[in-house]
């Protein structure tokens, strides 16, 4: 019997302070044993449980993309005692992961569609595995148009920033970065939150697009309005969820929304389907 | 159905036989923290027997399968080691064991509890060794308590599923309903093999309408409509506030109760080690939902409240099909500071016709 709670063993091969206020860093690991990567294999939108033995377990968005191989990555906001307690690891430290968890974006309705990634502050890990993952060269073919809103506080603020230019700069993906605030006088993108750019600059809907939608819960509550003001119906609005979680495998009882579990029914839902649950989130 | 016969005096024999091939657990007297005498599971001592009066316990047996806390995994911290910060499972001992004096309703919650944790994608093994080591050797229930509304949810004082042997009393002896290989294979090692003449079948059936009667006299809990409501016409009725209103989330009924299966993961260090565990938790307390940015989808009472009802009346049900997550041992009922009363809420759930 494969034992769900057993972490495999990685070791801290890269930390990268993330944002300006040094409160997010980038960790990328390495399995100890060659075999558990294969066993890891995810799909973009998955997570895993960040497991330091003493510590504790953390549920975290895999940040890096199937097509990147010989890692995984992991985005981390410090808040309590697992992450406090990860920001002070150094390179080379053993720890545990466990996973992936939980369902994934819908890769095979997408394909062939247009798809609108829509993220605000330190939401936008699984939707840069997303993004990296449709943007590989083998996989970019498979999809219409990709358009992408991404919002944080200020310039500083926004995750992997030098992906962010790069890919404004290629023509195969249509960039709407955007700053609730800037006294930057160089920044050369939008200002004006989430919500707000996404109603000026997201194409309107057809039947052929979808919106995916990750970010704080504010953020969500006024992105959906504007996603219905341009004519995107329920089903074609897919939202990641965060609950509280412990065992991540759908058994320890706390992170439902009625009889759906986030961490295994979920974490990806449409509005459709979460507008038949409670929406306890 | 083979019925075996037990005469009252083979019986402590025939236990201490057992004990050669199982571990035991059953009911025995205890004191509370008040020096007050209750009755508890827990693992028989040698020379300690089980207590077959049909005693109420407060705590359900569901501890004996699902510990109140359990380690799971262990790890050294000692970087000169070479498998520092690497899991391994702590060893448990998952021999033969059989729960004796089970009732029906509880041994009918741990099937309802292993749909959680026995599931197609994901086996928690330390409950599935548990419950696949254990042997059910149940006590049917003569006279049921006042709380008892067990034939109202799918249970019932001489219910067999989930059991391996049925035990009825019937005065001088106990008459054994075998109900599985394992159930038989329990009692050939405690030596009893007596096949009881044809009229014990007769007799169990008439205990049984008896014992039955005694619930059917008292107030009938509905649950035929709960399966046709939806989950948001029940989850927005407007009666939330009033059953959570005298509710001082202790989290009492979720420890009682014999289907409550939540928990909690946590880390302890020792020196240079550490241990994984899990403990029991409950959807009464704040913490359980508690988001690390602060915010709390389940942050006021009565949405704690209601989660209880919800899952155990409703979500439970539409998610397995196979009723609801509540056997009626009342034991909740009985325990509950504040007198809040699932059968009452049950009702009130059963019957809400939400105004169109």
């Amino acid at each position: 019997m494969v034992n769900p709670y057993m972490p495999y063993p990685v070791r801290i091969d890269e930390i990268e302070i993330a944002t300006e206020d040094k409160s997010l860093k980038t960790f990328k690991f390495v399995f100890l044993n060659k075999e558990d990567e294969e066993k890891f294999a995810h799909k973009a939108g998955q997570f895993a449980e960040l497991s330091i033995p003493g510590q504790g377990e953390i549920p975290i968005g895999i940040a890096s993309s199937p097509t990147e191989k010989g890692f995984v990555k992991f985005t981390v906001f410090k808040t309590g005692v697992v992450t406090s307690y990860l920001h002070n690891m150094k390179v080379g430290d053993i720890m545990g992961i466990r996973g992936p968890l939980g369902n994934w974006y819908p890769w095979d309705l997408l394909e062939g569609k247009n798809v609108v990634i829509i993220g605000g502050g330190f939401a936008f890990t699984t939707l840069r595995a997303s993004i990296v993952y449709m943007l590989d060269p083998a996989n970019r073919s498979k999809f219409g148009k990709i358009d992408v809103v991404y919002g944080a506080r200020s310039p500083g603020m926004l995750l992997y920033r030098d992906e962010l230019y790069e890919w404004e700069k290629r023509d195969d993906i249509n960039m709407h970065i955007t700053v609730d605030s800037t006294t930057d006088p160089s920044w050369k993108y939008n200002v004006g939150f989430v919500p707000t750019i996404v109603g000026q600059k997201a194409p309107k809907a057809d039947p052929n697009t979808f919106a995916i939608v990750c970010g704080p819960p504010i953020m969500i509550k006024f992105t959906q309005p504007a996603l219905e003001s341009l004519g995107y119906g329920q089903n074609q609005i897919i939202m990641s969820l965060e609950n509280r979680m412990k065992c991540g495998i759908g058994m320890c009882g706390r992170c439902n929304i009625g009889k759906e579990l986030v961490c295994k029914d979920g974490p990806v839902f449409t509005l459709e389907e979460l507008n038949k649950t409670p929406r306890e989130y | 159905m083979k019925v075996i016969k037990i005469d009252k005096k083979e019986w402590t024999g025939g236990i201490d036989k057992s004990r050669e091939k199982y571990l035991l657990f059953g009911p025995v007297k205890d004191k509370d923290v008040t020096n007050k005498e209750h009755y508890i599971f827990k693992k028989l001592a040698a020379g300690e027997f089980p207590v077959m009066e049909g005693v109420d316990t407060v705590l359900s047996p569901k501890s004996v399968i699902f510990p109140q806390t359990e380690k799971i995994l262990k790890s050294s911290l000692d970087q000169s080691q070479p498998d520092h910060h690497i899991m391994k499972r702590v060893e448990n001992d998952y021999s033969s064991r059989a729960v004796i004096g089970i009732r029906s309703f509880d041994a009918k919650a741990l099937t309802l509890v292993n749909l959680n944790f026995d599931t197609k994608d994901y086996q928690d093994p330390y409950w599935c060794d548990a419950y696949k080591a254990t042997t059910f050797v149940g006590l049917a229930v003569n006279k049921p308590s006042d709380v008892d509304f067990s034939t109202s949810m799918g249970s019932g004082p001489f219910g067999e599923e989930g059991l391996d042997v049925l035990l009825v009393d019937n005065g001088e002896e106990f008459l054994a309903k075998v109900i599985t290989d394992k159930g038989k294979t329990f009692l050939d090692a405690a030596g009893f093999n007596k096949t009881a003449d044809e009229s014990a079948v007769k007799k169990i059936e008439d205990l049984k309408a008896q014992a039955e009667k005694t619930i059917a006299d008292k107030a009938k809990v509905g649950t035929d409509n709960l399966k046709n409501k939806t989950v948001l016409d029940l989850y927005e009725a407007p009666f939330w506030d009033d059953i959570a209103f005298s509710c001082i989330n202790c989290g009492t009924c979720t420890f009682v109760c014999p289907t409550c299966w939540c928990f909690d993961i946590q880390d302890e260090t020792k020196g240079k080690s550490c241990t994984r565990f899990k403990n029991w938790d409950s959807c009464m307390f704040p913490l359980f939902t508690l988001h690390g940015s602060g915010h709390n989808p389940r942050g006021v009472k009565t949405q704690r409240v209601r989660q209880r009802f919800m899952h155990k009346l409703k979500y439970f049900l539409d998610k397995y099909d196979k009723g609801t997550m509540c056997v009626g041992c009342g034991r909740c009922v009985q325990s509950c500071p504040v007198n809040i009363d699932i059968r009452e809420v049950c009702n009130i759930m059963n019957n809400y016709e939400p105004k169109k």
